[in-house]
């Protein structure tokens, strides 16, 4: 068991990243797959993780306990700002997401004393094993697996088709659509809590726009027809940047060419490819 | 007191529309919502200092020299992204998403070439000196920003209202079919469209960069940040919109910096965007957003 041992102490950090990654791509997935580009993750998680850090920290909260309200107030916040924000559509839905997920940012910034600003929150617990990342991981794919075909899943693809259409077979699409942006924050503040307790350290700017690019190029990547995608796309952008170890700081550039070569030449995604190559079928397109 | 703030508040609002004229040119002609547009006038600000640095060129010329480059990243834009996704039909949120990336990508690279830290001009360069009006300071940097971006603004306004291009292009943004069916070439306006906004965008990084005398790689983000916001401010696709919701914006931020304090400068854009957005999503002065959708 020795190669085991050494194999953990060199990767343990990459094996909870790939974990906390596919969730955020799950987190992101639940909105996608309901055909709405909401670009908040970022923030949900950063609430996620200031909210379980400072409580481990400051209280000594149980962390199973810390996990649950890491989960929970991205929830409560999604639930409050989802009624006015979703009744926009489309860019707007994204740019009004954007603007929140900014200004989430600048208020973690500027409560300093709560916080620690800019300096970032230091010290937290390094409490996340990978027994509590794979638990997590597999109970959430477990559960949008059982969503995915349920009364629930089939309406969010529905919406995702005509949302017009949903409406008038007398589906309440708004609350399918407050269902999908909480659940979404709520795994989001999972895997920012989950992240915080082993990456010791948290600032606001990890939580900017470009974790949000990540986490959408996750999304897209796996594609939104499935749980499946997300796993993949998590899987793949935590480590393509560890295979190709000599690019160092091109990280983003990785992750931004990814997504343009995506949406050009396999805008449903590297699941819906392997979905193809199965059934060779021709599939009806839209308009 | 007050008419310094005012002046400084026109210099910036200046830009600010500026920046917001390609960013709504694109959604109103394209249809795209182009979240490259923040790193298309970081590439400006760069083509500049680079200009004025290596080649010693005087502002006004290195000002060119970035609308150049940027225009040519505007047609490449469209070229590599914009036009194979209009051939295929795809959703709206298909080259947004491409963009993006596209974002992401130029940062990563000018960080990789110039490093992140923070570049300035020579100071030579500057034209720190100015005059003085009635106790206002004026710069004679402050007033080339301003002349610049008025005579911009008002060649854009008199190009779309009163030429021929303008006309087809008006009429491009109100449907492309009904333009084609016109004899309009229409793939030749896309392309011409999205030089012209990337110009604009990258005029404005000189502009933003000779004021603030920083460039980095990331100030194209907060940048887009407050153009979303101007944008939404006047309603998407309105270039008059535009117009006045960028010095609206200047406004706002410089009385506020002034009378509030500078940490609730950023805010102030955000604010108003998110506000914006939930009670009045077609913008202040829109029609209902509902036509152009």
């Amino acid at each position: 068991m020795e190669w085991l041992e050494s194999f953990w102490a060199t990767y343990s950090t990459l094996v909870l990243s790939v974990g906390t990654n596919v969730l955020l791509a799950l987190s992101i997935y639940l909105t996608l797959a309901c055909g709405l580009l909401t670009v908040a993750n970022a923030a949900f998680m950063g609430l996620g993780a200031y909210t379980a850090g400072l409580l481990t920290i400051n209280t000594g909260t149980p962390f199973l306990l810390a996990l649950l309200l890491g989960a929970l107030v991205p929830a409560l916040v999604a639930l409050i700002i989802g009624r006015p924000t979703l009744r926009l559509s489309g860019v707007y839905l994204a740019m009004a997401t954007l603007a929140f997920g900014e200004v989430v940012r600048i208020v973690i910034l500027n409560a300093e004393n709560l916080t620690g600003g800019a300096l970032g929150l230091n010290g937290i617990p390094q409490l996340t094993g990978w027994f509590e990342v794979m638990s997590a991981v597999s109970f959430t794919l477990y559960i949008l697996l059982r969503l995915a075909r349920s009364r629930v899943g089939r309406a969010m693809a529905a919406i995702r088709q005509d949302e017009i259409a949903t409406e008038l077979m007398g589906l309440n699409v708004r609350s399918y659509k407050l269902f999908v942006f909480v659940f979404g924050a709520a795994l989001a503040g999972l895997a920012g809590a989950l992240n915080a307790h082993f990456t010791f350290f948290i600032s606001p700017n990890e939580y900017g726009f470009e974790r949000g690019v990540e986490i959408l190029a996750m999304g897209v990547l796996g594609g939104s027809g499935s749980p499946w995608g997300a796993v993949i796309g998590g899987l793949l952008i935590t480590l393509l940047p560890e295979l190709l170890r000599g690019l160092g700081h091109y990280r983003p550039l990785i992750n931004g060419v990814i997504l343009i070569v995506i949406i050009l030449y396999a805008p449903r995604g590297i699941w819906e490819l392997t979905r193809y190559v199965r059934f060779p079928t021709r599939t009806p397109t839209a308009n | 007191m007050l008419a310094q703030q005012l002046v400084n508040a026109i210099s910036l609002g200046g830009v600010y529309a500026l920046f917001a004229l390609g960013f709504t040119l694109v959604f109103g002609v394209l249809n795209v919502v182009n979240l490259a547009h923040g790193a298309i006038f970081m590439l400006g600000a760069y083509a500049a200092l680079q200009a004025v640095i290596h080649l010693r060129l005087p502002l006004l010329a290195s000002a060119l020299v970035a609308m150049l480059i940027t225009g040519v990243a505007g047609w490449l834009l469209d070229r590599l992204i914009f036009a194979p996704l209009r051939t295929r039909r795809a959703p709206h949120l298909a080259p947004m998403i491409a963009t993006i990336g596209l974002a992401i990508s130029l940062n990563s690279l000018v960080q990789g070439f110039f490093g992140a830290e923070n570049l300035r001009f020579p100071v030579d360069a500057l034209l720190a000196e100015g005059l003085s009006i009635a106790g206002v300071q004026i710069t004679w940097l402050e007033l080339r920003i301003i002349f610049l971006a008025f005579v911009l603004m008002a060649a854009l306004l008199w190009g779309l209202k009163k030429t021929r291009i303008g006309c087809a292009l008006r009429g491009l943004a109100e449907s492309p079919k009904a333009a084609a069916l016109m004899g309009v070439d229409v793939e030749g306006l896309f392309r011409m469209t999205s030089v012209i906004a990337a110009a604009l965008g990258g005029v404005a990084g000189v502009l933003i960069a000779l004021y603030t005398n920083a460039v980095f790689p990331q100030m194209g983000q907060p940048m887009l940040h407050k153009g979303i916001a101007v944008v939404i401010l006047g309603g998407m696709g309105d270039i008059r919109g535009a117009l006045l919701g960028g010095f609206f914006l200047g406004f706002a931020e410089v009385l506020s910096v002034a009378y509030v304090g500078s940490t609730m400068r950023d805010a102030v854009a955000f604010g108003l965007l998110f506000v914006i957005l939930l009670f009045r999503p077609e913008g202040l002065f829109g029609k209902s957003a509902q036509r152009r959708a």
